[in-house]
């Protein structure tokens, strides 16, 4: 098939379904609507698999399927097209998008049933996916900041989607905006980029990137990767932009998986793996990106080992994970940053899917207090969660461990790593399999706590078989990136595919001292990182399932600490009092006493100074006619004389 | 004799001088005066005056441009009169006073 | 014959209307009769060159002999798409009013159509007397109609309106004769037309205020400035906006706003080139704060309409600093602005027109959970909001990027500092948007009493029309930037010495004849 109209199907369908439910947002039910918007993202994925197929045809250097449309802006130098790419980076993406994607939409038809606004819910959905596709297939970054606002654009909507509620709207807002703070970095990245190599195109950008590393701050390439990272800050919430995705939580449940968890966020990761000739040619970036990502990791999970609420707990997990892909792209360990956004992408978005099937049975609880024992009634929902837990803690074989375990290596082993590196990546590792399995222990295991009017029960199956697929996802989705050291004794030796098919498209750090790690190192770092995990929730079982009452003995033991975490660091408030507070305060000074007490106020008395003068001139005119022809026998003898004596 | 001359021959000065003092005497009586009537009389007397000095340049310089000036102002004269008394006569049924002083509405 | 019909037709409409002896099929007429201008304006594309720079459809007569004022129309790139824009908005601005205006229609179309000539002069005027006359000319109806359509503090906005643009004008006027006299002494007889000021050499110093071509840059650039308006003359703005009735606003905000930048472009920068490099960075700065200020202040006004006002000041803070930094991307990027955002926020005047008509206030913070009750209302109000908070392929993205852009490439610190309006701007329009539209019910949304309807369809096909355009103009850009390139070209390139040849009208043969210099 042609690949144009190929892409144009993928691109158009899920728009055409936005189109379809958008303009008959009153007439569609529930089954319609989300027929309509299941099979246009299924459309979109076969779209997909063919493109991919096609691509896995070509030979190894010529994997690259672009297609432009129409020229979109052309202004001088700067020539944009509507154009799209589909090369092995972003044939992953679009399997995942349109595959969870599909997943999530199924899963949404029955979530939604009972929702009134559901057409417009799934109307939203397709936009999303719309745009999404337009982000990882832009050609440029431009076409790609396209895509980057518009599903900021439809997070916003999908976060207040029930916008009678102020707390949900606001929280779309401050996703909005705090996005807008990294978009803002995004442009004048795209500026510093431009006026340098003289184009945005993504492909052009990295043929182009200085091949000696960059060792100034104010470089192109790192001024330029640097304002693009804090936009990916700012999607991909890292700190210090991180705090707008624990909000986000307010959407509905399906919208946290595909967009919070499984695409959207990742989109920052995306980003600099699709650039990272760029990145690796400023290793100031990179380190920043590592420190950052390194950082986010551990700060989230400490918060998530003290939520309550079931979808907080994920939302700092994923805060958390998303760290771990900045710590694999900021030690130029690309192939693993774009594994683990893939595995991530399978368990979270089933860990975030099963939450939502949690909460749909016990009637729209969240707090995981009132929980507990759910196992036993909801058997489906508890066992793919299982499979989700066990590959985010990262056991072996299931998929997050092969990711997170590639990541920790390069982070140790990489010429831009750093043990430091390693050892916060540990340290997150180890807190994640404490919080995941205190969630674990407090919603399914356990005594129930379950308030008696509740009767929790398991979904419907149009539910369940996302959870299955993804569950079946979270367990084989790692085989495909198998490491050397374990696939040399496995029966068959297994190549790393997903390593092999990226290859092409990635830089390595330019630094030629290239650490080979032996078997032996290797195994060690492996065997840390998997044993202390095992403890780690070992101890959270322990305490949540054995004696309930230790953890808040801790807590008590813990004092104004733990109330610090589990008040997140104060971090809202911080940016409140220091930032937002104090604009709202200089705004509204500014309207009063620079508006309308000075400038105005200038203005009047400009007014009154004329006026003045009038009034002055104005005593003169007395209404006696006889000063008047005082006056005019007056100025006759002052012109006479004048004139006379000159 | 120029000392007796003055006494006995009337030059152009003695016209002018004349018409001069008329002219003064009439413009103070429009600047002090407050009756409206008194003020109108004035001006005809300034109007006299300067008919005054018309004539004298006309018959001392025998041209007679000044003597036909003089039947301009007398008709002027008289139609501004008119108009003036006429006005007067309005103002005094409206105000019942023919004092200045009560006309200031003008004022800016 | 094209341009003097196009001009003048309105008027003829306006005393129709003024003498039509029927009151109730007026309104009929004076959309049939915008419709009418519209079309007839759209025939310029079928003449209009776009790969020519020169001046086209000319018609050049003299109009005063002794002093050289010319009757002149001309059109150019630049141009263009201000005139369409102003008979875009016409017949829109008529259908939104239909309800609103109910007392004095018929004078208030007639206003209307006086208005239009006025604006539509002033964009094709090439002589400087005969622009004068249009640019003054628009004040009055305007002045009307703000003082009697107006809302309750209406005399005092149309006063200051009316006295803040007249200072400006009355120093131009000065200048535009100081530079006739020029003419005379550099050409032998005194012109007023457009293009002999252009070869006009005026002597410039630099570093002082007091060197001829910052002064006569300074007295054109004060009444632009006013008009625009650029910080700190803006004061006027908010006022005019919120007392005037909705079709006043749009017509404001739409096209009265443009031609202080239309003017920047025409008149200052390529009249005196040295001046307008060497205060670039005073309009830079100005326009900088402008657009921070506007934002920020528009940030917590209690009025909806004073909100908007507000963040036109720092739209067109962002479209007088593309045009300082003069190169491709700043100026087509203020031109496309210009559209844009008497687009953008005049749908968005019409749309707080609508809601005013249902509760008769505009406070914030008496509405909330406005979308659950008027939905189609609040879709064409996010859409809106979205094209003037410049999400991409909606048309604001597309003249901020280039905007920013050309900003940035001439100094990357004002790109710096002029890129947090996109920051403010999501948060100024946005926490309106939640505590209007979001949130439970206000006050007035869940008044028993009065219960709001959603748009009509005469409302709904107000709105259409805007609704294309906004995505029409972001996902395509290049059909209208086309027909400006050339003349955007011409100016970047030969700004130092600008020159505007005259292209043989009727023909299409590309050879462009050169002005002859008046003997």
């Amino acid at each position: 098939m042609n690949h144009s109209l190929l892409m144009a199907i993928l691109l158009l369908s899920p728009f055409v379904g936005f189109l379809i439910n958008g303009l008959r947002w009153r007439k569609n039910g529930p089954n319609l609507a989300g027929g309509i918007a299941t099979v246009a993202i299924f459309i979109s994925f076969i779209c997909s698999v063919l493109l991919f197929v096609d691509l896995v045809s070509m030979p190894q250097e010529a994997r690259r399927i672009a297609v432009t449309f129409f020229e979109w802006i052309a202004v001088d130098r700067l020539k944009i097209g509507a154009g799209f790419v589909v090369d092995p980076i972003s044939a992953i993406m679009i399997l995942v998008i349109t595959g969870v994607g599909t997943l999530i939409h199924l899963f949404s038809v029955s979530y939604m049933h009972h929702d009134k606004g559901v057409a417009k819910y799934f109307a939203y959905l397709n936009l999303f996916v719309f745009n999404m596709l337009i982000l990882v297939l832009g050609d440029s970054l431009v076409t790609m900041f396209v895509g980057w606002e518009g599903v900021g654009l439809c997070s916003y909507l999908l976060i207040g989607f029930w916008f009678t509620d102020r707390e949900k709207a606001a929280a779309g807002m401050k996703a909005f905006i705090t996005n807008r703070i990294g978009d803002a970095a995004f442009l004048l990245g795209m500026f510093v980029l431009f006026m340098t190599f003289g184009t945005l195109n993504l492909h052009e950008l990295n043929e182009l990137a200085p091949t000696v590393a960059e060792g100034s701050w104010l470089g192109a390439a790192t001024l330029g990767t640097l304002l693009l990272f804090i936009g990916a800050t700012g999607k991909s919430a890292q700190i210090p932009l991180y705090v707008w995705l624990p909000d986000a939580m307010a959407g509905p449940t399906p919208v946290s998986a595909l967009i919070h968890a499984a695409t959207m966020v990742t989109a920052g990761v995306y980003m600099i793996v699709r650039l990272n000739a760029m990145f690796i040619a400023a290793p100031n970036t990179m380190m920043v990106i590592a420190v950052i990502g390194a950082a986010t990791a551990v700060f989230a999970a400490t918060i998530g080992m003290t939520q309550w609420d079931i979808k907080k707990v994920l939302a700092y997990s994923t805060v958390s994970q998303l760290g771990y892909m900045f710590l694999a792209a900021g030690v130029g360990a690309f192939g693993a940053a774009m594994f683990h956004l893939m595995t991530h992408a399978f368990f979270k978005a089933l860990m975030f899917l099963g939450s939502g099937s949690v909460i749909h049975a016990m009637h729209e609880e969240q707090d995981i207090r009132k929980m507990g024992a759910l196992k036993k009634y909801m058997p489906i929902t508890h066992f793919t969660f299982f499979l989700g837990w066990l590959a985010i803690i990262g056991m072996p074989p299931f998929a997050g461990f092969f990711s997170k375990d590639l990541i920790l290596e390069k982070a140790f082993a990489s010429p831009l790593g750093h043990p430091l590196l390693w050892a916060a990546g540990v340290l997150g590792a180890v807190m994640t399999a404490f919080y995941m399995t205190r969630l674990m222990a407090l919603t399914f295991w356990g005594k129930s706590r379950v308030p008696k009017e509740v009767h929790p029960h398991e979904s419907p199956w149009l539910m369940t078989i996302p959870l299955i697929v993804l569950g079946f996802l979270s367990v084989v989705g790692g085989w495909i990136g198998i490491p050397h050291v374990i696939s040399a004794i496995l029966p068959g030796h297994p190549a790393n595919i997903l390593g092999d098919w990226l290859a092409p498209m990635l830089k390595v750090p330019l630094s030629d001292a290239h650490h080979h790690l032996d078997a032996a190192t290797e195994w060690t770092l492996m065997g840390i990182s998997v044993v202390l995990a095992a403890i780690s929730a070992a101890v959270a079982y322990q305490f949540y399932v054995r004696s309930p009452e230790t953890p808040d003995k801790i807590a008590k033991a813990l004092g104004p600490v733990y109330q610090l975490v589990s008040k997140k660091y104060l971090i809202d408030e911080l940016y409140f009092g220091a930032v937002i507070n104090p604009l709202i305060r200089l705004s509204k000074n500014l309207w009063h006493h620079v508006d309308v007490n000075f400038i105005d106020k200038i203005t009047y008395v400009l007014g009154d100074l004329v006026r003045g003068g009038g009034s002055l001139v104005r005593t003169l005119q007395t209404g006696n006619m006889q000063l008047y022809a005082m006056y005019v026998g007056l100025g006759l003898v002052a012109i006479l004389s004048f004139v006379l004596m000159r | 004799m120029p000392s007796t001359d003055v006494f006995t021959t009337i030059t152009l000065q003695h016209y002018l001088v004349l018409s001069a003092a008329l002219f003064m005497i009439g413009l103070t009586g429009v600047l002090l005066r407050r009756n409206v009537i008194v003020i109108m009389m004035c001006i005809e007397l300034m109007l006299n005056a300067v008919n005054l000095s018309f004539i004298a340049f006309s018959k001392f310089s025998g041209r007679i441009d000044g003597q036909i000036m003089v039947f301009f102002v007398l008709t002027i004269a008289a139609a501004e009169a008119a108009v003036g008394l006429a006005l007067i006569v309005c103002i005094f049924k409206r105000f019942r006073e023919v004092n200045i002083r009560f006309f200031e509405h003008l004022k800016g | 014959m094209l341009l003097s019909t196009i001009v003048f037709l309105p008027v003829v409409f306006a005393l129709v209307i003024a003498l039509w002896p029927r009151e109730n099929s007026l309104r009929h007429l004076a959309l049939g009769f915008s419709l009418i201008e519209f079309i007839l304006s759209l025939k310029i594309f079928q003449q209009f060159d776009p790969s020519s720079s020169s001046l086209q459809l000319v018609e050049k007569h003299m109009w005063i002999e002794r002093f050289g004022i010319q009757y002149f129309f001309g059109i150019d790139g630049i141009s263009l798409w201000l005139v369409i824009l102003t008979t875009f908005l016409t017949p829109i601005i008529i259908l939104a009013s239909w309800n609103s205006i109910d007392k004095r229609v018929k004078g208030f179309h007639a206003a209307l159509f006086l208005l239009q000539t006025a604006m539509l002069g002033t964009f094709l005027a090439f002589d400087a007397i005969f622009f004068y006359v249009f640019w003054e000319l628009s004040l009055i109806p305007m002045y009307f109609m703000v003082g009697i359509w107006g809302g309750t503090r209406r005399i005092y906005a149309t006063v200051k309106f009316f006295i803040f643009t007249m200072v400006g004008s009355v120093l131009m006027l000065i200048a535009m004769i100081y530079m006739m006299y020029l003419t005379q002494e550099a050409l032998g007889t005194m012109s007023a037309s457009l293009l002999d000021f252009y070869r006009l050499k005026i002597p410039f110093v630099g570093g002082t205020l007091l060197s001829l071509q910052s002064l006569l840059f300074f007295a054109f650039a004060l009444a632009f400035a006013i008009k625009v308006p650029i910080f700190p003359l803006h004061t006027w703005l908010p006022d005019a906006h919120v007392e005037a009735p909705t079709p006043g606003s749009v017509i404001l905000a739409g096209v009265m706003l443009k031609m202080g930048t239309y003017c920047f472009l025409r008149w200052i920068i390529p009249l005196f080139p040295e001046a307008a490099e060497y205060w670039a960075w005073l309009f830079l700065l100005l326009g900088v704060i402008g657009i921070v200020y506007g934002a920020l202040v528009a940030m917590v006004q209690p009025d909806v309409k004073k909100l908007v006002a507000y963040s036109s000041v720092s739209h067109m803070g962002y479209i007088i600093i593309g045009l300082f930094v003069f190169n491709s991307y700043g100026i087509t990027g203020g031109l496309y602005q210009m559209l844009n955002h008497g687009i953008s926020t005049g749908a968005l005047f019409i749309l707080i027109g609508m809601i005013y008509e249902r509760t008769h206030s505009r406070e914030i913070a008496r509405y909330g959970g406005l979308a659950s009750v008027l939905p189609i209302f609040t879709i064409f109000f996010f859409i809106v909001t979205m094209s003037s908070i410049a999400v991409p392929l909606t048309n604001g993205f597309i003249g901020e990027f280039l905007i920013l852009m050309g900003v940035f490439e001439k100094n990357p610190w004002f790109a710096a500092v002029a890129v947090t309006g996109v920051i403010l701007g999501a948060a100024y329009m946005l926490w309106m948007f939640m505590r209007v539209f979001f949130g439970p019910k206000g006050e007035l949304v869940s008044d028993e009493h009065h219960p709001l309807h959603d748009l009509n369809a005469r409302e709904i096909g107000v709105m259409i029309p805007l609704v294309v355009m906004i995505f029409w103009m972001g996902i395509f850009p290049n059909q209208f930037l086309d027909w400006s390139k050339a003349s955007v070209d011409h100016l970047v390139k030969n700004r130092s010495s600008y020159n505007l040849t005259i292209k043989a009208s009727g023909s299409h043969d590309p050879q462009a004849l050169p002005e002859e210099a008046a003997q």
